[in-house]
């Protein structure tokens, strides 16, 4: 691999280190607590005190925005580990067993993909109602297409080779083929995966939580905040920015490393 | 022949099935749907009235196989907020929607596919990565967020285009086209990273064919055999973006509608989530559905007319 090709990889790296340490020092200290009230400060411009300013109720943009990078890694990986699991299950059957199962659970799939955007998530939410184990749950049932694609793809083309028929013929089992052989094989077409749709979910929280159906007081969310900061457009433009950016920073920072990984990927084979 | 077979029987298949999901997912509302949808405070009687109304007291299957049969009369069911049915709703809201798609569409082709080719034709190193990092900032922008970012600058600061408002096409063509632009944009933007990233990969991967060094060969170009052939053999992966932009085209209007205020589907399916209007809701989702899943066959069904070769899983022989 060389240098220049790295670049977006370790951009993408440590975009992502540097709002990991951020969620890790909110777990401990925050400038400000998150949700105290100030009525004097409102909407102040970003200075010493309030390095990002302050909100519509005076509360500290910064110590807020802090918070929130725990709601993103939370629904982040917690998404990523439902579509993955249950992606898997699918994905491997179809894959392994082929046939009219594979042909079934396609099209199952393909059915999921025909919601475009976020509407499986909003009509999830739609009726088991918005907060933040609904969203996750939705979110992470949309994100189970493109595990169960890339798995089913991994187990067709390593079915085919001489190392799993050898195994076959020697009386193997299918969970023990699956898991011993193929799943290793399967990893860094998972890794990739597992990074987009990490963003793919951020992306899609911020979304719902902006139309007012995603994460719910008082867990912080920053799709919330770009709610709640949109009538002061005008007046507050700064609050807009700051919270754009960062949402934006944590999605490039995931998908620069699923790119990154893709290259890794692509050189091996 | 078998190629149109086989993908019209997979096309009724996954209809089938989508409408199968919706149904499902509103069978699963928790406790009594008719008590939901009236709030806490509704007496005996209305509920009983409204669980008449819905059908509720007759078992799944049966409710389903009504629905489906209303759907292919037109017959969508009934608003509970407007009282009004839910096909003359959606009509007053189709247009709005169906106009931010295909000017979104059209500014995503107008600027992706150009500057996707012009990109195409440069190959060096840092350009690549720097392009690829560009492209890939605007694939991770909250649309929007995007949105804010165009009204704050076009809006606020320029006073070029007004914050939100919605003029008919009837009332004033050039209203209409100013108050359609920013949300199109919004929308279009992450579609035209993704129409330059695939165009580029998708050329340079030509460019490798044995086709094109024969071409060069017997004296031919650069330019044309990137006209002349190069782009004829990208042409069939550019139709599937095309389909899959189609489809995030109709996702990013849910969102977008809602923040410059345009009445179209998005807005009122958010509406219609907030007031509870389930019937609604749910012939709201099946219609979208459905509209990317005509979009996808017909792509599939024009891919064979482009190009013989394809086999009737898709893959080129």
């Amino acid at each position: 691999m060389n240098k220049a090709n790295r670049l977006p990889f370790y951009l993408g790296l440590s975009f992502v280190i540097v709002l990991l340490s951020m969620m890790f020092i909110s777990l401990f200290y925050t400038p400000y607590e998150p949700n105290a009230i100030d009525p004097n400060n409102r909407l102040a411009t970003p200075s010493l005190a309030h390095p990002f300013g302050t909100d519509n109720f005076g509360r500290d943009i910064l110590s807020r925005v802090m918070v929130g990078t725990q709601t993103a890694f939370l629904i982040g990986t917690t998404t990523v580990m439902i579509g993955l699991s249950i992606g898997f299950i699918l994905g491997a059957c179809a894959g392994y067993f082929g046939g009219w199962l594979d042909e079934l659970l396609m099209r199952f799939i393909d059915a999921m993909l025909a919601f475009p955007g976020i509407l499986l998530a909003i009509m999830l939410i739609a009726v088991f109602e918005a907060g933040m184990k609904n969203t996750i749950i939705a979110l992470g049932i949309m994100s189970i297409p493109a595990f169960a694609r890339v798995i089913r793809s991994s187990f067709i083309q390593y079915k085919s080779y001489d190392f799993v028929k050898a195994s076959i013929a020697k009386g193997a089992g299918a969970f023990h083929i699956i898991l011993k052989h193929i799943f290793p094989n399967a990893i860094s077409p998972i890794l990739v995966v597992s990074s987009l749709s990490f963003s793919g979910s951020i992306l899609a929280e911020s979304g719902l939580s902006y139309l007012g159906l995603g994460v719910q007081p008082p867990d912080p969310s920053w799709g919330r905040m770009l709610k709640e900061a949109q009538p002061y457009i005008e007046s507050a433009p700064w609050y807009v920015i700051i919270v754009g950016s960062i949402i934006t920073i944590m999605v490039l920072g995931f998908n620069l490393l699923s790119d990154g990984l893709r290259d890794i990927q692509d050189r091996k084979a | 022949m078998r190629y149109y077979l086989y993908k019209t029987s997979m096309f009724i298949l996954t209809l089938v099935m989508v409408s199968l999901i919706i149904f499902f997912v509103f069978q699963l509302l928790p406790g009594n749907p008719a008590q939901i949808i009236l709030g806490l405070d509704a007496d005996e009687q209305q509920i009983r009235n409204l669980e008449q109304e819905l059908g509720l007291e007759r078992p799944a299957t049966e409710r389903y196989i009504d629905w489906i049969a209303g759907v292919f009369q037109g017959n969508l069911g009934e608003s509970l907020r407007y009282q009004l049915p839910v096909s003359e709703v959606l009509a007053d809201r189709i247009p709005v929607t169906m106009s931010l798609a295909v000017f979104s569409m059209l500014l995503t082709i107008l600027v992706g596919f150009p500057l996707g080719i012009l990109i195409a034709r440069t190959d060096g190193k840092f350009i690549s990565v720097f392009l690829s990092m560009i492209t890939q900032l605007g694939i991770s922008i909250p649309s929007f967020w995007f949105g804010f970012m165009l009204i704050l600058l076009f809006s606020v600061i320029l006073k070029w285009f007004p914050t939100f408002g919605y003029v008919p096409w009837s009332e004033d063509f050039f209203g209409a086209l100013r108050a359609y632009f920013l949300p199109s944009l919004a929308i279009a933007i992450s579609n035209i990273a993704v129409v330059i990233r695939y165009l580029r990969n998708t050329i340079l991967d030509q460019k490798k064919m044995d086709y094109v060094r024969t071409a060069t060969c017997k004296g031919l170009s650069e330019r044309a055999i990137l006209y002349r052939h190069v782009l004829r053999n990208a042409f069939i992966p550019v139709l599937t973006i095309i389909g899959l932009i189609t489809a995030d085209t109709l996702g990013g209007s849910i969102i977008i509608e809602n923040v410059f205020a345009l009445p179209g589907l998005g807005n009122l399916l958010i509406q219609s989530i907030t007031s509870r209007d389930f019937p609604l809701v749910q012939s709201m989702v099946l219609y979208i559905a459905v509209i990317v899943l005509v979009i996808n066959f017909m792509v599939d069904l024009l891919y064979k007319l482009i190009d013989p070769r394809i086999s009737k899983r898709g893959e080129q022989l």
